[in-house]
């Protein structure tokens, strides 16, 4: 019990996570991938008669199932794991943060930007609201993010898969060393 | 991650691919069947070039939320609220995704 209440190592979480893939595909024929269930929901809130969200949802159930249970893992192990502990970063990178004003590494999200009363200012905004947006729209486009194509798209060998999680990765370099920190300083 | 200042995650994506991957090999090599007995599919993707665009959409969004979608469910289990904010904004980045997908290069 004492092991389970400190951060897992990435070679017992990572490992488990690949699970999951063998599990679904056993248990109910699924192919592992969380961002369809942001289609799911539009096609259950919002079709609009957008050709897009006009299927049969119903049959995708499971995967708001599977995020429910994600929101509940994340729950538990807060809750009853004690996980609400310091982020464990790299302390290079908790210090060149501190530098550009981000300072509390108390809990897995800095307050200094993820926080309702940050919501209100331009930089808060950016983080929470753009970010989210590019979340949603690219993983659609892209059609997948990084479990039903780095995970379940490459660890079954296809290559568009690759090239996008290639694209991923791009993105995020472009983003963490090119643009942040422009938005950081807002 | 993307500072390249700790392995961690890269450590986590990585072997949950090579578990999946070994996985997947199994089934196959073995032929095995669902706990129904359906036989087991793996949808092929094929490319587009959304699999380019949108993947770089994604990851600026992936590095500036800190989260792909998984995580965003997580963060708000483990009572980060602000990030239902984060959800709904990626609920609409899908919902206008799905309104402008014919007009988009693919």
């Amino acid at each position: 019990m004492e092991y389970l209440k400190q951060p897992w190592p990435w070679y017992i979480s990572g490992p488990l996570i690949g699970l999951i893939v063998p599990a679904l595909l056993l248990v109910g024929n699924k192919a592992f991938g969380i961002s369809s269930s942001l289609r799911h929901i539009c096609a259950i809130c919002l079709p609009a008669n957008i050709s897009f969200f006009k299927y049969d949802w119903k049959k995708e159930s499971w995967n708001l199932f599977f995020v429910a249970g994600i929101v509940l893992g994340g729950f538990i192990a807060v809750q009853f794991l004690n996980g609400q502990r310091p982020v464990n970063i790299n302390p290079h990178t908790a210090e060149s943060l501190k530098q550009q004003g981000v300072k509390d590494f108390s809990g897995l999200l800095p307050q200094d930007i993820f926080s309702f009363q940050q919501l209100l200012t331009l930089r808060g905004f950016i983080f929470i609201v753009v970010g989210g947006f590019f979340v949603g729209f690219g993983t659609r486009y892209a059609g997948g993010c990084t479990s039903g194509h780095s995970i379940m798209g490459i660890a079954s060998l296809q290559w568009p898969s690759l090239v996008a999680t290639c694209c991923f990765m791009i993105g995020g370099f472009i983003m963490t060393w090119i643009i942040l920190p422009y938005i950081i300083q807002l | 991650m993307f500072r390249l200042q700790a392995f961690h995650m890269y450590g986590i994506i990585g072997s949950a691919i090579v578990v999946g991957m070994i996985s997947i090999l199994l089934i196959k090599r073995f032929q095995l069947k669902t706990i129904n007995c359906e036989t087991i599919i793996i949808p092929a993707k094929k490319f587009h070039w959304g699999n380019v665009y949108g993947g770089l959409i994604f990851g600026l969004g992936w590095a500036v939320t800190g989260a792909c979608p998984g995580p965003l469910f997580a963060q708000m289990g483990s009572g980060y609220l602000v990030i239902i904010v984060t959800l709904l904004s990626a609920i609409a980045g899908t919902w206008v995704y799905g309104l402008l997908r014919d007009r988009l290069p693919h």
